[in-house]
């Protein structure tokens, strides 16, 4: 029991936490980004999709359920990767109080000194997401169950559609890092392999953030449009 | 070639600090950094103000006692020396250099270029070393080690301790210099029978003594005089993961 509590109580720990929880949301960011493809082929089939989405786990449980329970399950992972990103942070900041006149940049990458920032834009961005597309009280011809409909009219803004290219690029250098980053902290570091994670970090990152903004670029090319 | 300094200034751990500008002039190329604020402080006394105090010992960067940051980087702008390594030809005539201590919370100035890294002897108490009686030293290669990992091992006790990590690390964690120390045991069949237990007090210590933790910046490895390489805190975060069920 002591180490377990040990573990809980480090820093190492907690980014064991932060870790685990990222791969989750990080899975279900590529399942997102799959499922919002689906635009490309009309409106009825990402119309099905997303009424689909209600109806999973069908005869087992009754209509929205299965999404509720992802919902609140998503919710726990955010709070446990928030959690321990705070308390990492409060940690480091108490390490040095007084800075360096001078500093230079020795980092591996940009991507890691985003993190934290890039972590409080996409939090940002995940609200005004869900009361834009999901609550619809952020939308201006918000029409519940026409998610087609909404998704073009919403993107047809160009300020929606920045914004949300925007968030996506945050959440790239978030991922590029991020991926990294789990990899160390849970010692996926074989010899043989360690040297592919920064390439496959990379390939990963530009494959989700280009399939994400590949709609609203649609939208707006008007490649994507109501019938 | 004429120098100027901004150096950090503190007259002991609870008063405040400030930078002093100073001019070192006529410093041969082939001085080394140590030997220029030798220079420096010889004027200093003459002057009859306080000499520039900074820690250094054995000036061929194997004691890991010396380190400053020059322009903002720990041991200054050259990869793999400490700072009694660094020569004056490095810089240009007329350079503005800025000095100033290895800055953390866990490492407080003693007195201006001079931080307390007892801290760091402390994670070392703390689990660095293997305690069985071994007797008088065995013949070499009496006990059968794979090459793979002798060298990864001496890799890691290439640290001399120095606090770099701690300095270039924008969280001030001393995670470089932890898992290096676990990893030069741990990676040996003496270090097998305390290896969890040794993780786990190392990690334990350096979060009690105020260091911060690490983000995966990998400032540490381009800081680091002997070029450790953060692979070492891959692999002491998989101890401390395995040590959290034992």
């Amino acid at each position: 029991m002591r180490s377990v509590f040990s573990l809980y109580r480090s820093s190492v720990g907690k980014k064991i936490v932060m870790a685990i929880s990222g791969i989750f949301l990080f899975l279900w960011i590529v399942g997102h980004m799959l499922g919002n493809l689906k635009v490309f082929f009309g409106q009825e089939a990402f119309d099905h999709y997303a009424h689909g989405l209600k109806e999973l786990g069908d005869p087992f449980l009754l209509h929205g359920q299965f999404l509720w329970i992802i919902r609140f399950v998503m919710l726990a992972i955010i709070v446990l990767h928030m959690w321990s990103a705070l308390s990492v942070y409060l940690q480091s900041r108490a390490a040095r109080r007084l800075g360096y006149r001078k500093t230079d940049d020795l980092t591996f990458t940009y991507a890691s000194r985003t993190m934290r920032w890039g972590g409080v834009i996409l939090l940002v961005y995940i609200v005004y997401h869900l009361l834009h597309f999901t609550v619809g009280s952020a939308h201006p011809q918000f029409v519940p169950g026409a998610a087609y409909a909404n998704l073009v009219i919403g993107f047809r803004n160009w300020w929606v559609s920045g914004f949300y290219i925007v968030a996506m690029l945050a959440l790239g250098l978030h991922l590029y890092h991020g991926l990294w980053s789990a990899c160390q902290t849970l010692n996926f570091n074989n010899p043989m392999l360690r040297d592919l994670r920064r390439p496959v970090a990379l390939l990963i990152t530009l494959f989700i953030v280009l399939g994400f903004c590949s709609v609203p670029i649609s939208v707006l090319a008007g490649i994507v449009t109501l019938p | 070639m004429n120098l100027i300094l901004q150096v950090w200034r503190q007259d002991g751990p609870d008063t405040k600090g400030r930078f002093v500008r100073y001019e070192a002039n006529n410093i041969s190329d082939h001085a080394s950094f140590f030997e220029m604020l030798d220079i420096v402080n010889e004027q200093l006394v003459e002057k009859g103000e306080q000499q520039i105090h900074f820690s250094h010992d054995c000036r061929e960067g194997i004691c890991g006692t010396c380190g400053m940051v020059i322009n903002g980087t720990p041991h200054g702008p050259d990869p793999g020396i400490t700072t009694c390594q660094l020569h004056m030809r490095r810089f240009k005539d007329g350079d503005e250099i800025w000095v100033e201590p290895f800055r953390a919370t866990a490492m407080p100035v003693i007195k201006d270029l001079v931080v307390d890294r007892s801290a760091l002897d402390c994670i070392i108490q703390a689990g660095g070393y293997i305690s069985a009686n071994t007797g008088n030293a065995q013949d070499a290669n009496a006990i059968p080690i794979p090459k793979r990992d002798s060298d990864l091992a001496m890799d890691a006790a290439a640290c001399i301790g120095c606090g770099a990590c701690v300095a270039a690390c924008p969280n001030a964690s001393a995670m470089l210099f932890t898992s290096a120390k676990v990893s030069h045991l741990g990676l040996l069949p003496q270090g097998q029978p305390e290896r969890f237990e040794r993780v786990r007090g190392m990690v334990e210590t350096m979060e009690d003594k105020g260091f911060g933790n690490c983000t995966n910046h990998g400032s540490c490895q381009n800081a680091c005089p002997k070029e450790i390489s953060v692979d070492f805190i891959a692999r002491l975060n998989g101890d401390f993961l395995k040590a959290g069920f034992k």
